[in-house]
C-alpha cells in the first residue's frame, strides 16, 4: 500500500509504524510530554532499586485494568465515573465470595498452586466475577445513567450520581462482608531472586501477564471489531454516530460490560497483590486510576495504559524517600501536575 | 405522491421554539434547497428531519410513512441519510473505518459500495488509511458525504455542503452533489450559497424567522427580485 508514503504531507513526526499502528501520531507536544513522563521516572532511577521499579510495573498492570474501563465510559458516556474503583472492590469481594463461599462446597478448595500465594479457586472465580460485575454495571446503567441522559442530566449532574453509587456500593460490600479485612486463601511462596537485587513475587507475573493479555484483547476489539469500532466512534463524535445508526445503546451496553469486567479483574488482582481484601480498597484506589486517565489524556485507552504504569511506577519509587501510606499522594500529585501543564495528557485529542 | 413532505413542523430547543410550521414537499429524484436567513430554522428542519430535534406538532411523511417521533437510527434506516454541516466526520478514525460506520446498520458485503464511494471521490482512496481528522477541509466533506452514501439512501440531507470552502472547492462539491442526483437520489440541501444552488434545483424554499416566506422552483426563486436582493448579494 502506498498510503504510508502518504504521511509527509501532514505535519506529524516521523513515528515509526508501530506507534501508527496504536493509532497515535507523534507531535512535538506529545512527544515532549511523553518525555516528560519518561524522565519523571529515568531521573530517579540511579538512586533508586530496580525492584521498586518492577513493584511499580505490577502495580501499574492493576491501575491500567481499572484505567482502561474509566477512560472507555469517559469517552462513551462523557461520564467521569467516581464508582469505578468500588466497581473493583465489588468484584475482589464476589470472587472471595465464590472462592470462600461457593466453591467449596462443590468440593474445590485450595491455596498456593505452583509458583502462586493463590489456588485453582481464584482462577476459577476470575471470570464469574468478571461477567458478574459486567451485568452489574450494566444494570445501574439501566436503572440510574440512562434515566439521566434521557433527561439531558448534565455531566456534573452524572458524577455526583456516580459518588452516590460508589458510596451505596461500598455500604453494600460492608454490610454483606463486614468492615474486617479478609483474603484469599493462600499459602506463602518463595519470590523469584534476579541480578541486581531484583525480586518479583510470582503472583506479580501473573497479574502483569494477565493485564497485557486483557489489555491486548481490548486492543484488537477497539481496532478490529465492528462494536470495537462503533463504540471509538460514538467516542469521537455521538450525533454523527446516531444519524449514521450506530446502535448506541448496545453501544453503551458494551462499554459498561467491558468497563466493569475489567474492573473486576483488577480488583481481584489487587486484593491478591495486596494480600487483602477491605471495603474501602476500590474507594482508595480511585485517585492512581484518574491519575492515570488523566496523564494519558482522557478518552484515550492507550494512553491510559501508559499513565497507569507511570503512576503505578512512580507510586512505588516514591516508598524509597517517603512513608508508603503517601503513595496516593504521589499519583494525586501527578494528577494536579498534568492538569497544570497539559490538562489534555500525553495522548488526549486538542480538544 | 411526494418522497418528503414535512406539514407544518413545530420544533426547537428547550424553552426555545424555533420552528413555528413549516411546510416542505420534495418529489422523488428532485433537488430542492432551502435558503434564509442565519437562525432562521434551515439546519433545525434538517435536524427535526432527521429525528435529531423532536418535533413537537406537524409531521414528517418520508415514503408515505410518518417518521416524526422515531429516533435517528430507525429513521437513517428507513433510507434517509443526513449531513451534518459541521462534526460530520469522525476525526480519529481513519477514511475507510468512517465509511465503514456509515454502513454500520448493512448486514451484507458493502465492500462494492465503498469502492463506489472511490470512484466517485477518488481523493479518499489515494487517503484510505489517513485518520479524518488530518483531512483538508474539502477532503472532509467529501468524506462526510461518502459516509452518509454508504446505506445507499433514497434521499441525503445536506446541511451547507460548501460552508467553509474555497470557491475552487466550492464547484466540485456541487458538481458531485449534480453527480449523485443523477445516480437516482434525492437532495434535500440547506445552503448559504443560494446562486449555486438553486440554479441545479427543482425546488426552491425561503425560510424566515422559523415560518415560510417564499416558495418557487429553483431558477423562478433566482430571478425573484426580493430574493436576489436579500440573499443574493443584489
Amino acid at each position: 500500500m502506498n498510503s504510508v508514503s502518504s504521511q509527509p504531507q501532514n505535519l506529524t513526526w516521523p513515528s515509526g509504524r508501530f506507534l501508527r499502528r496504536f493509532g497515535v501520531g507523534m507531535s512535538p507536544g506529545r512527544i515532549s510530554a511523553l518525555l516528560a513522563a519518561g524522565l519523571l521516572i529515568l531521573g530517579f532511577l540511579p538512586f533508586t532499586k530496580l525492584g521498586l521499579v518492577v513493584n511499580g510495573l505490577i502495580l501499574g498492570s492493576v491501575i491500567a485494568l481499572g484505567a482502561i474501563g474509566l477512560t472507555l465510559v469517559y469517552g462513551i458516556l462523557k461520564l467521569g465515573n467516581f464508582a469505578h474503583g468500588d466497581y473493583m472492590a465489588l468484584g475482589a469481594y464476589i470472587a472471595f465470595f465464590i472462592v470462600d463461599g461457593v466453591l467449596p462446597r462443590v468440593g474445590i478448595e485450595g491455596a498456593g498452586l505452583g509458583p502462586f500465594t493463590f489456588g485453582f479457586p481464584v482462577l476459577i472465580a476470575l471470570p464469574l466475577t468478571a461477567l458478574a460485575v459486567a451485568l452489574g454495571a450494566i444494570a445501574l446503567d439501566a436503572l440510574i445513567y440512562r434515566r439521566l441522559r434521557d433527561r439531558a442530566a448534565s455531566t456534573a449532574i452524572l458524577m455526583m450520581a456516580s459518588l452516590g453509587v460508589a458510596i451505596a456500593i461500598r455500604g453494600l460490600v460492608q454490610l454483606i462482608w463486614s468492615g474486617e479485612t479478609q483474603h484469599y486463601p493462600r499459602e506463602s511462596r518463595q519470590v523469584y531472586h534476579l541480578p541486581m537485587d531484583v525480586r518479583i513475587p510470582p503472583d506479580g507475573l501473573f497479574v502483569a501477564v494477565l493485564a497485557v493479555v486483557l489489555v491486548s484483547a481490548v486492543y484488537a476489539l477497539l481496532t478490529y471489531t465492528k462494536i470495537g469500532k462503533a463504540m471509538r466512534a460514538t467516542s469521537d463524535n455521538p450525533t454523527l454516530a446516531l444519524v449514521s445508526g450506530i446502535n448506541t445503546r448496545q453501544v453503551v451496553r458494551w462499554t459498561w460490560g467491558i468497563g466493569g469486567a475489567l474492573a473486576a479483574v483488577a480488583g481481584v488482582l489487587l486484593a491478591v497483590v495486596q494480600a487483602q481484601l477491605l471495603p474501602i480498597m476500590g474507594w482508595k484506589f480511585l485517585i492512581p486510576l484518574f491519575a492515570a486517565v488523566i496523564l494519558g489524556g482522557i478518552g484515550s485507552p492507550y494512553g491510559a495504559l501508559i499513565g497507569a504504569l507511570v503512576v503505578g511506577v512512580s507510586m512505588e519509587l516514591s516508598t524509597q524517600w517517603i512513608n508508603p501510606s503517601y503513595k496516593p499522594a504521589v499519583a494525586f500529585a501527578i494528577m494536579i501536575g498534568v492538569l497544570l501543564a497539559r490538562p489534555r495528557g500525553i495522548f488526549g485529542d486538542a480538544a | 405522491m411526494a418522497l418528503l413532505e414535512a406539514s407544518n413542523v413545530v420544533a426547537g430547543y428547550g424553552e426555545t421554539e424555533v420552528l413555528h410550521g413549516v411546510s416542505i414537499k420534495l418529489n422523488a429524484g428532485q433537488v430542492v434547497t432551502i435558503i434564509g436567513p442565519n437562525g432562521c430554522g434551515k439546519s433545525t428542519l434538517m435536524k427535526a428531519i432527521v429525528g435529531l430535534v423532536r418535533v413537537r406538532s406537524g409531521s414528517v411523511h418520508f415514503r408515505g410513512v410518518d417518521i416524526s417521533g422515531h429516533d435517528p437510527e430507525w429513521i437513517v434506516r428507513s433510507g434517509l441519510c443526513y449531513v451534518p454541516q459541521s462534526d460530520n466526520v469522525f476525526p480519529s478514525m481513519t477514511i475507510r473505518e468512517n465509511l465503514e460506520m456509515g454502513a454500520f446498520v448493512r448486514r451484507d458485503d458493502y465492500q462494492s459500495r465503498i469502492d463506489e464511494m472511490f470512484e466517485l471521490f477518488p481523493d479518499l482512496r489515494r487517503s484510505a488509511r489517513r485518520k479524518a481528522g488530518t483531512l483538508s477541509g474539502g477532503q472532509r466533506q467529501m468524506l462526510a458525504i461518502a459516509r452518509a452514501l454508504m446505506l445507499d439512501p433514497v434521499l441525503l440531507l445536506l446541511d451547507e455542503p460548501s460552508a467553509g470552502l474555497a470557491p475552487a472547492l466550492v464547484e466540485g462539491v456541487f458538481n458531485r452533489i449534480k453527480d449523485i442526483n443523477s445516480a437516482g437520489v434525492s437532495i434535500l440541501l440547506v445552503e448559504q450559497n443560494a446562486k449555486e444552488s438553486l440554479r441545479m434545483s427543482d425546488r426552491g424554499y425561503v425560510l424566515s424567522g422559523g415560518v415560510n416566506q417564499l416558495q418557487d422552483t429553483g431558477p423562478a426563486l433566482l430571478d425573484n427580485p426580493e430574493v436576489g436582493r436579500v440573499y443574493l448579494g443584489g
